[in-house]
C-alpha cells in the first residue's frame, strides 16, 4: 500500500493547525513552550480569531514565537510585555491581545508591569511560563527558582538567606481585582494538556467578553537548562515544581470580583 | 487664523495633541512637565476625538505602552522630564530599533541625578546622539517659544511617519511653564482603521489577514549579516534627514564676525545679546537649531569661513559645542568655536552672554 492511500481525509484524525507555521522549532527536545504554541494555534483557528489576534513576545526562548504562530506579532523589551500590551489594546479594544512571558521576564525585571497591568484590569491574556530558570541566557537563577535547586548563578543551591523565596507571584496576581481568571496549569502529561488547552480557550473567551485581564501560568519544564532527559524534566516537575506550585484556578470571577475559595 | 490664546507650554502640547489627532498619551508625572498629562486629562479628549489618555505605573511602562501603540499605527505620544527620560532611554531605543513612529518631549530640567526641577538644557547629547543602546537617532525638534510648543507636536509626528523613526520635542522648564500668545491649530481629525490600513498597513499589527503575511514588530535579528543591513537601513535613514530635514533660523547672520549659536530658551536669550553687542557696535548674529539632529552643520559651515567665531550659549556645560566645533572642522574652517552656559537651573542674562563674548573674543 503506497502512503497517498493511507493520506485521505477520512482517514484524517490529527492535524496541525494551520495557524502554526510549518517550520523547525528552535525549542530543544522537551521544552514546554512548543506545546503551549501548539495550544494557541489551535485555539486562535479554532476559535476564529486570527485577525483580530496581537501576539506580544517576551525576551527569552520565546523571543521567536512569530516564528511559530501566524499572527501578527509584536516583540517586547524584557519584562515590558504587559505595557505594550497595554498600549495595543487601549487603542485597539477590538482585537484579542495576549502577551506571552517567562518567569524571569514576568517576575523578576517585569514585576512592575505584570502587576499594574493585572491591577487596571487591561483587557487581555497574560500566558505565563514558568520553568524556574532563564533558559535562553543560559540555566541561570530566577524568582520561581526552587530552594536548593541547582542553577548556574546557584551552583550550590538556591539558598534562601542568600536569594529570598522562590516567588508565587500568581497567587499575588489572583488578589488583584483587576483579574477575572488566574489558574496554574502544566502541559506535562496529556491530560494536563487538554486542561491547559481548556483553561487557556477560557482567557481568551474572557478577553473576547472584555472581563479583564486572564492569567494562566504553565509550569514548565527546561530539560536544557535543568541539565536532564525531556522524561527525567517531565517527572522532576511533577516531584518537585507542583507540590510548591499546585494546580489549579485561583480564581474565576468578573473583574472586580473576590478570590475564589478553592 | 486659527484660534488664539494665552496658554502654557506644557498646556499647548496637550492641546496640539488633541488638535492634531493624536490617538494616544501614556505619562508618569515628573515635574516641570506634569501640566501635560494633567491638561489632557481635564480636556478627557476620549469623549471628543478618542484620544486615549492613561497614567502609567512609570516612564518605563509609559514609553513601553507608547511602542506598542505605535506598533499598531497609530499617532502615540508621551512626555517626562530629564530623569524620566532616561529611564525611557531602553524604549526609545527599541522603538528607533523597531523603526515604529512616535512623539516623545522632553521638558528638560538640570542633572545629573535628581539635580533640580527648574530649566536645563543638559540633555541635549543625550537627545541627538541616542540616548541609549546600539546607533539609533531621533529627530529632534527644539522650539524656542510657546507657539513652536503647538506647531512642532504636528511636526513631530509628520516626520516621525514620515521615517518610521521616534522624534523628540527637546524643550525645557522654561518654555513649559512660559505663558505666551498662541494661535492653535485647527482640529484634525484621527485617522480611521481603514486610513491606517491603507497608510501603514504594509508593517502595523493590525491583526493579520488571509490576505497577507503576518506582520512582526521586532529590532531582533540574530544573523550578522541580515542585522548589519538592518542598521545600514536605519544609517541610510538618518543620512537622508540630514539632507532633507535641517530646519534653523539665522538672525543678522549676513555681516557678523561673531555668531552665537543657540536653541530653545538660549536662543530666547541671545536674540537679546544680539541687540546689546549691535547697539555697542559689534557685529554679531544668531544661528538657532530648530532640529538638533539632523543639526544645521551646512549653515555652520558655511558661515564659518566667514565669520571668526562661534559662541555657544547654552544652559549646559557645553555639548551642542562638540557638534559645532565638528561642523567647522568639517568645512575646512578654522573660526574659534568657545562655550558660555549656566547650570543649575540658572537662565543666563543676556547681558552676561554679551561679556562672555567680550571676554572670549575681543
Amino acid at each position: 500500500m503506497d502512503i497517498k492511500d493511507i493520506i485521505k481525509p477520512e482517514n484524517l484524525v490529527y492535524d496541525k493547525s494551520k495557524v502554526q507555521i510549518d517550520t523547525i522549532m528552535h525549542y530543544c527536545p522537551g521544552c514546554s513552550h512548543g506545546v503551549v504554541h501548539k495550544i494557541l494555534s489551535e485555539l486562535i483557528e479554532e476559535m476564529d480569531i486570527q485577525e483580530k489576534t496581537i501576539g506580544i513576545a517576551p525576551v527569552g526562548c520565546a523571543v521567536f514565537a512569530y516564528n511559530y504562530i501566524d499572527i501578527d506579532w509584536q516583540e517586547a523589551a524584557h519584562g515590558r510585555a504587559p505595557a505594550v500590551a497595554t498600549g495595543v489594546v487601549r487603542l485597539n479594544p477590538d482585537k484579542f491581545v495576549f502577551a506571552y512571558q517567562g518567569d524571569g521576564d514576568l517576575a523578576s525585571i517585569g514585576a512592575a508591569e505584570i502587576l499594574h497591568a493585572c491591577n487596571r484590569g487591561e483587557n487581555l491574556l497574560v500566558v505565563f511560563i514558568n520553568n524556574a530558570t532563564y533558559g535562553m541566557t543560559g540555566g541561570q537563577m530566577a524568582p520561581t527558582t526552587l530552594n536548593g535547586m541547582v542553577t548556574s548563578t546557584t551552583p550550590g543551591g538556591r539558598n534562601i538567606d542568600l536569594n529570598g523565596y522562590p516567588m508565587k507571584i500568581t497567587e499575588l496576581i489572583a488578589q488583584l481585582p483587576g483579574t477575572s481568571y488566574v489558574t496554574r496549569q502544566a502541559v506535562h502529561t496529556a491530560g494536563a494538556v487538554r486542561k491547559c488547552k481548556r483553561s487557556l480557550k477560557k482567557g481568551i473567551q474572557n478577553v473576547l467578553d472584555k472581563k479583564g485581564t486572564s492569567f494562566v501560568e504553565v509550569v514548565s519544564t527546561c530539560s536544557s537548562g535543568w541539565k536532564m532527559t525531556p522524561v527525567d524534566a517531565n517527572n522532576w516537575m511533577a516531584e518537585n515544581m507542583i507540590p510548591y506550585y499546585p494546580l489549579g484556578d485561583m480564581k474565576d470571577s468578573v473583574k472586580g470580583g473576590p478570590v475564589s475559595e478553592n | 487664523m486659527g484660534e488664539i490664546r494665552l496658554m502654557k507650554g506644557n498646556e499647548v502640547l496637550a492641546e496640539a495633541a488633541i488638535r492634531c489627532g493624536a490617538d494616544g498619551y501614556f505619562g508618569y508625572p515628573i515635574t516641570p512637565q506634569s501640566e501635560v498629562m494633567e491638561t489632557l486629562m481635564a480636556r478627557m479628549p476620549w469623549n471628543e476625538t478618542g484620544m486615549v489618555v492613561l497614567q502609567a505605573e512609570s516612564e518605563v511602562a509609559s514609553i513601553n505602552m507608547v511602542y506598542g501603540g505605535a506598533a499598531t499605527g497609530k499617532k502615540v505620544m508621551t512626555s517626562s522630564s530629564s530623569p524620566g527620560i532616561s529611564l525611557m532611554a531602553e524604549g526609545i531605543s527599541y522603538i528607533a530599533g523597531a523603526e515604529l513612529p512616535c512623539l516623545v518631549v522632553n521638558v528638560q530640567r538640570g542633572g545629573p541625578g535628581l539635580g533640580t526641577i527648574q530649566p536645563s538644557q543638559a540633555d541635549y547629547l543625550q537627545a541627538v546622539k541616542g540616548g541609549g543602546h546600539g546607533d539609533y537617532k531621533l529627530i529632534v525638534l527644539a522650539p524656542s517659544s510657546v507657539q513652536e510648543m503647538n506647531d512642532f507636536v504636528d511636526l513631530g509626528f509628520e516626520l516621525a511617519f514620515k521615517y518610521r523613526n521616534p522624534a523628540m520635542i527637546l524643550t525645557d522648564g522654561a518654555i513649559g511653564q512660559m505663558m505666551e500668545k498662541v494661535e492653535l491649530a485647527d482640529f484634525k481629525p484621527r485617522w480611521t482603521k481603514e486610513e491606517i490600513k491603507e497608510k501603514w498597513g504594509s508593517w502595523a499589527t493590525t491583526g493579520k489577514p488571509d490576505s497577507r503575511n503576518q506582520n512582526v514588530i521586532t529590532s531582533l535579528e540574530m544573523d550578522s549579516d541580515k542585522m548589519e543591513s538592518n542598521n545600514q537601513r536605519l544609517q541610510d535613514k538618518y543620512r537622508k534627514m540630514e539632507e532633507e530635514e535641517c530646519r534653523y533660523e539665522a538672525i543678522m547672520c549676513d555681516d557678523a564676525e561673531y555668531i552665537f549659536v543657540a536653541y530653545g530658551t538660549s536662543s530666547r536669550v541671545c536674540q537679546k545679546s544680539v541687540e546689546i553687542a549691535r547697539e555697542k557696535g559689534l557685529k554679531v548674529g544668531l544661528l538657532r537649531p530648530i532640529t538638533l539632529f539632523p543639526f544645521p552643520s551646512k549653515i555652520i559651515g558655511k558661515l564659518a569661513c566667514k565669520a571668526k567665531g562661534f559662541l555657544s550659549v547654552e544652559m549646559s556645560a557645553g555639548q551642542m559645542i562638540e557638534d559645532i566645533k565638528l561642523s567647522v572642522y568639517d568645512a575646512g574652517c578654522i573660526a574659534r568655536v568657545e562655550h558660555f552656559g549656566r547650570m543649575g537651573g540658572i537662565i543666563p542674562s543676556p547681558g552676561e552672554v554679551v561679556n562672555a563674548l567680550e571676554q572670549k573674543f575681543l
